[in-house]
């Protein structure tokens, strides 16, 4: 009874047990919404007078209309089909590469594709041409970038899975964690085996 | 057993110590819960396209932001652009990445990278108008903004 009139201090020592537990809860449940998306170089602005020829068998023609319809080298697809069509097209290797610093071109040693001579010489000449409507809806237009992405990335792993045992992401992970000229030297080689060569020529309006 | 009389007490003063920990708690809550996000978004949120092969922006201080979407305002049709808190015109682009880079040391500015944030129905011809500005004034690095996600589908319905 002469307890309770006293009052009676409550611990104070939980509070900071709750204080903390209250913290954690926030640090968990709040997401700070990272930043993410599909990374673009953009091509560098050229006079208007430099004239390339292409061999028509070397780029790869995707056409996107307004209704969201999909033309690969004339043919109607849909989405999906886009990975494989343009893995197939770059890992042709019919012919050979781009020359390179002085160095004739060589034939592709690691491409396994069909090596058909009506397609693709060398990773290296390959063009993936991406022609769009003005409207086109964004998300498509994302979407295609996305499988043309999803299959060098692809392309780039299986190489790095057999020359190196690790794959393209996982070294890119490493190299994030812990950059090293060796892993560089690696990442450069794989990017430079498959380098993303893709056009966007003016939207059809 | 009454030899140690209990002293009276009064009122018990409320203990101040567990004061800092609110304290601190709040600090936290505040820290924690505001958005890191600088910008009052004036045109709709936009509902950003799902895609599975997506990279994350590193060095965020070196990345400006460009939101495309539709008005908030229902009657009004077409997509809007947004940079900085105003809505901007397309030719206004390059003012906008100039004004950024001014603000960054000389040599962070080629590794800038502009970030466009654009809803999955927005046309893609505003896209590239923006993607042409950014070419002529040589602001290369462009990221398209996403969710990350399998499912493609939902992109384009």
């Amino acid at each position: 009874m002469a307890r309770r009139e006293s009052g009676g201090d409550f611990s104070a020592s939980s509070m900071a047990d709750i204080a903390f537990l209250l913290l954690i809860f926030f640090l968990v449940t709040t997401t700070m919404d990272v930043d993410s998306g599909i990374a673009r170089k953009l091509p560098e602005k050229t006079p208007q007078d430099v004239q390339v020829t292409i061999k028509e068998k070397n780029v790869l023609d995707i056409v996107v209309n307004r209704n969201n319809q999909l033309l690969v080298e004339n043919e109607f697809v849909q989405v999906t089909d886009i990975k494989r069509l343009a893995m197939e097209f770059i890992d042709n290797g019919g012919g050979i590469g781009a020359p390179k610093e002085g160095k004739p071109g060589e034939p592709c040693d690691y491409c396994k594709g069909r090596r058909d001579p009506e397609s693709s010489d060398h990773p290296s000449k390959a063009i993936i041409s991406l022609q769009s409507d003005r409207g086109t809806t964004y998300g498509m237009y994302v979407s295609i970038q996305n499988e043309i992405e999803a299959a060098y990335n692809e392309l780039r792993n299986r190489l790095a899975v057999e020359k190196y045992g690790r794959s393209y992401n996982d070294l890119l992970d490493d190299y994030n964690d812990n950059p090293t000229e060796s892993l560089k030297e690696k990442i450069d080689y794989l990017k430079d085996s498959y380098p993303q060569i893709i056009s966007e020529p003016e939207p059809i309006k | 057993m009454s030899k140690f009389k209990k002293k009276k007490k009064g009122l018990p003063a409320i203990s101040t110590a567990s004061l800092p920990d609110i304290v601190f708690m709040l600090l936290f809550f505040f820290m924690v819960s505001t958005t890191m996000r600088e910008t009052d978004l004036l045109i709709k949120k936009p509902n950003l396209p799902t895609a599975s092969e997506v990279k994350k922006l590193e060095l965020k201080s070196l990345v400006s932001t460009i939101y495309v979407g539709k008005s908030k305002d229902k009657r009004i049709a077409g997509d809007k652009i947004q940079a900085n808190d105003k809505i901007i015109d397309v030719k206004d682009v390059p003012n906008f990445i100039f004004s950024e880079r001014a603000l960054r040391k000389e040599e962070e500015v080629k590794f800038m990278t502009t970030s466009i944030k654009a809803d999955k129905d927005a046309s893609v011809g505003t896209i590239l108008d923006i993607k042409e500005q950014l070419r002529d004034i040589n602001a290369l690095k462009v990221s398209f903004s996403t969710r990350k996600g399998s499912d493609i589908k939902s992109n384009y319905k």
